[in-house]
């Protein structure tokens, strides 16, 4: 499995698996640019690919420390804000689905928000303050055209 | 000017490294060389084992181990009971708790019988696969009425019957109450909860290093502390050689507090075999292996007088417990003390029956049973309010407790063995302003006749709570002030996503001036504290929080009493600020805190007697009793009679917790807890059928509630501080999930009246598009019963 690949493999365990088999989202990765469940792909269907996961989001200088980081992503950012996530378990699944949602739809509504959350389970946060922060983020990337988009 | 924190909506302190994907959760855990664990469990869900060869499974390669119940030594014997029955004149209790590995025979589909260990979870479910069970099938029983009959299946053959406990607490003279009445209701209501499905299944890895003889074990647990108590005892190591660390948990909600068998097995394995061991619990398996919650029937009767006024209420309940009753009581005491509610109720007489069926094992889930209460009272009023000719709203408003009242002393005995008493509150405030915010005379009076007028079924319902939180027996806090003037502060309860710690900070922050950012906080971990209980029942804020304002306020005094001699000023002149210690109105004469920390721990010259070094604090918060927290939630909702889809259109909730630590995390909480209780309303149902499969064990079956489901939440807070603990905090993790499934069922109740038969009432819990179909079209064919299903709309 691709989410087992990656966490297990390569280490990277900000993908997260919450079902295995398709409905809760919490696995969301963009491979060449679309959202994906990782739980539902083999790692060697994906040879060839460009993989980012949330490790890849804010970025991150190589051999630096913590206090050089880069600066967390917009919608990283609004999460935090907003009080996007309790447990945080789906957010990573949550800010992968996202990243493509707002390259495409920069002002959405509400309710093109709700139903591009409505792909992923939270548990926690009731998702109102995730509909909080998308909003923001919109207003943030629009804010900053060239800003660290997604896949940088 | 010191400056004041709580209250303040802080953002998290936790967030960025959860954002960053970097957050540590159990399976993220690295361990070279780990061996895996896969679990062998039984499809029936009764039967007799007569053998189970693991022969085929033991020769693939990559197979270290597959044990069963034979091959676990002194492991092998039914497990704790982890909550005793309470002191209640008359209790009847018969504790049977699950053994790690099922031996003989299985009691519920999903009852782990064998154990496979694996090089990877691939090869260890491969071997699974090879492991030939044969079990002899028996009948099961789930229905919790069938389950009491004379001939019923027998859970436990060395007892009489399924019944599991018996308890009857009363207060004042139902008979009298019930001859003196004008109106006497009498209903039979069930409610059925279900499966807390947090988005992190439960898993446990544990390495042994034999050198240091030392055994680490990283668990999903709500409770690492008694876990490792009992993993100590257990494994016959002394309790320092046990680390249990509850690291980052991707949501609890109450079934992270058992204490499974899984939890002993993989330390044991970890010991036994040599190398790290993991075991991480899939989605299917949690719906059998993790503990849920499920239905209670009641048949409650409530006298009034012809104004409304209640004069007494007569509850008899039957309590689904599953196979096992390893919790105790803890869920349908809570049941039935939750059913008084706002109310002043004169005469209260409630017999609960707990029944072991054929099903997975019944703990707390968010909420633990005040649902199943809250229904029951709210449910009775609606329905007199009606026979009455009463309006809903009114007939509450006229029996809510009023302010002068507390404290409150209701004369039964709550989960935590104290007698319940309601600390402070409010009612008439929280009941009034949520009529007010959702505009309920108005649409009463005017919106609703225009919207049924164009053929609309939109509803309107109120209802109210009390949830008794904070309970004892206590938590503990260390504080310390480290040289470089940041703050470490430790503490037992875990954290599953409640903000521990950022609340946590803020209290400490207002005793020692200094920003929240630099208090470091860790929960969780036995080596950094190992008094306390755990995070359950809406305590953490209360018990925990108050333990780190308790230690917070003696470093403060450490602090001024050190600084007031460097300073050469009285240390009612000095004040913390800022990260220094100063003398008020004059800045030039501070010191820093780490370096009064540095002071406080000389390399030379002596530490005086009598006093301690360093600028650190432990003290622990026991409360005598729990505090109650209250809330009125309001709904407006639309039935389309096409789909028989319910669409909230409105929703308010107005609570009242005691002083507010951090106003944004608690909003989050009441959003969280109010989306589960829309799912256990309408959308989410442990469905078993006549030979007690699961039909709903996955997220395609179980329907968790998504964004487009959960409507916008308008909150509002009241403030009644507790007067139990020193910051006036009321738990609020589990409030808002407490009254959603009593207000479907009224606003769906309301949207269709006129709509109904005569009579049709909604008593039961969830709701579906499905029974709204069959309410709406009683005659239809299309109302064929579910088999082996309870609780119908009727």
């Amino acid at each position: 499995m691709l989410s087992d690949f990656l966490r297990h493999e390569l280490g990277l365990t900000g993908t997260h698996v919450g079902c295995e088999h398709g409905v809760c989202g919490a696995c969301t990765l963009l491979l060449d640019g679309d959202a994906v469940r990782s739980c539902l792909l083999f790692a060697v269907q994906c040879s060839g690919c460009d993989v980012r996961t949330v490790e890849s989001l804010a970025g991150q200088r190589a051999g630096e420390g913590a206090a050089t980081e880069d600066p967390l992503h917009p919608l990283q950012e609004a999460f935090r804000e907003e009080h996007a996530l309790q447990c945080g378990f789906c957010t990573p699944g949550f800010l992968m689905s996202l990243v493509p949602f707002l390259e495409r739809h920069p002002d959405p509504s509400d309710e093109e928000i709700r139903e591009a959350l409505s792909g992923n389970l939270c548990r926690c946060t009731g998702y109102q303050n995730l509909v909080a922060a998308v909003r923001s983020a919109a207003r943030r990337l629009r804010a900053e055209p060239g800003e660290p988009d997604a896949a940088s | 000017m010191e400056t004041r924190w709580i209250g303040r909506s802080l953002p998290r302190l936790e967030d960025e490294r959860l954002l960053r994907g970097r957050a540590q959760f159990v399976d993220d855990v690295a361990l070279h060389g780990a061996l895996h664990v896969a679990f062998v469990r039984s499809p029936f869900a009764h039967g007799r084992i007569r053998s189970i060869d693991t022969s085929a499974a033991a020769r693939m390669p990559g197979v270290h181990a597959v044990l069963t119940a034979e091959d676990l030594g002194r492991l092998d014997a039914p497990g704790p009971v982890l909550v005793p029955p309470p002191p209640i004149d008359g209790i009847e209790f018969h504790a049977r708790t699950p053994a790690p590995l099922a031996r003989e025979v299985v009691r519920h589909v999903g009852e782990a019988v064998a154990l496979v260990v694996a090089d990877s979870r691939y090869l260890a479910e491969d071997a699974r696969d090879e492991v030939f069970v044969d079990i002899e099938p028996m009948p099961a029983v789930g229905d919790l009425e069938a389950a009491l009959a004379e001939d019923a299946p027998r859970v436990h053959q060395d007892l009489p019957s399924n019944l599991a406990a018996r308890t009857r607490q009363s207060r004042g003279d139902w008979e009298e109450a019930r001859r003196a009445a004008d109106l006497v209701i009498e209903r039979r209501l069930v409610y059925d909860h279900g499966a807390s499905a947090p988005m992190e299944n439960r898993g446990v890895a544990a390495v042994w290093d034999e050198r240091a003889e030392q055994l680490t074990v990283w668990d999903t647990t709500q409770a690492p502390i008694p876990v490792r108590g009992a993993i100590a005892a257990t494994l016959g190591l002394s309790e320092s050689q046990v680390r249990v660390i509850a690291p980052f948990i991707g949501g609890g909600f109450g079934p992270k507090i058992m204490f499974y068998g899984d939890e002993l097995l993989v330390p044991w394995l970890a010991m036994r075999l040599g190398r790290p061991v993991k075991w991480i619990e899939d989605r299917e398996e949690s719906f059998f292996s993790t503990t849920q919650e499920r239905s209670q029937i009641h048949h409650a009767e409530m006298a009034l007088r012809r104004d409304g006024r209640i004069l007494g209420v007569r509850d008899r309940f039957l309590h689904d417990t599953g196979a096992y009753d390893p919790y105790g009581l803890t869920v349908p005491i809570n049941s039935q003390c939750t059913l008084l509610g706002c109310y002043d109720v004169p005469a209260y007489d409630s017999e609960f029956t707990c029944v072991f069926t054929h099903r997975p094992i019944v703990t707390p889930y968010r909420g633990a049973g005040r649902q199943h209460g809250v229904f029951v009272i709210e449910r009775l009023l609606d329905h007199a309010a009606d026979e009455l000719g009463i309006d809903r709203v009114e007939i509450r408003r006229r029996n809510l407790l009023h302010p002068d009242r507390f404290p409150v002393r209701q004369g039964l005995i709550y989960q935590d063995f104290t007698e319940l008493t309601y600390d402070s509150g409010d009612y008439p405030a929280l009941l009034e302003r949520a009529a007010e915010e959702i505009g309920y005379e108005r649409f009463r009076a005017e919106e609703q006749p225009e919207l049924r007028a164009a053929g609309r079924l939109v509803g309107i319902a109120l209802v109210t709570y009390v949830e008794g939180t904070g309970i004892g027996p206590y938590e503990g806090a260390r504080v310390r002030v480290e040289a470089s003037g940041r703050v470490a502060v430790a503490t037992g309860v875990g954290t599953q996503g409640q903000g521990h710690f950022t609340s946590f900070a803020q209290v400490v922050a207002d005793q020692l001036g200094v920003h929240p950012g630099d208090v470091r906080l860790v929960t969780g971990d036995t080596q950094e504290f190992h008094w306390g209980t755990g995070t359950f029942a809406s305590r953490g804020a209360v018990v925990a929080g108050n333990a780190c304002h308790a230690a917070a306020l003696e470093v403060r005094r450490k602090i001024l009493r050190l600084a007031s001699q460097e300073l050469e000023a009285p240390e009612e002149d000095l004040e913390l600020t800022g990260g220094v210690v100063q003398v008020r109105g004059a800045p030039q004469s501070a010191i820093p805190l780490g370096e009064l920390a540095q002071r406080a721990n000389p390399l030379r010259g002596a530490v005086e007697p009598g006093t301690e070094p360093g600028l650190e604090a432990t003290s622990y918060f026991g409360p005598a009793t729990g505090t109650t927290a209250a809330g009125a939630h309001a709904m407006i909702a639309e039935v389309d009679p096409e789909t028989c889809k319910v669409t909230p259109l409105r929703y308010v909730v107005v609570h009242d917790c005691g002083t507010v630590l951090n106003p944004m995390i608690l909003e989050g909480q009441m959003h969280g807890g109010i989306a589960q209780g829309i799912g256990n309303a309408f959308f989410e149902e442990l469905v078993f059928d006549d030979q007690q499969q699961l039909q709903s064990g996955s997220f395609m079956d179980y329907l968790l509630p998504t964004a487009t489901d959960v409507p916008a939440i308008e909150s509002h807070h009241l403030e009644t501080p507790s007067p139990l603990n020193p910051l006036g905090v009321k738990g609020a993790g589990e409030a808002g999930a407490i009254p959603v499934g009593a207000l479907y069922a009224a606003v769906v109740e309301d949207a269709l009246s006129g709509r109904l038969e005569p009579g049709t009432r909604i008593d039961s819990i969830p709701l579906s598009p499905e029974r709204v179909y069959r309410l709406l079209h009683p005659d239809s064919e299309h109302t064929a019963e579910n088999e082996g299903h309870e609780g119908d709309a009727r």
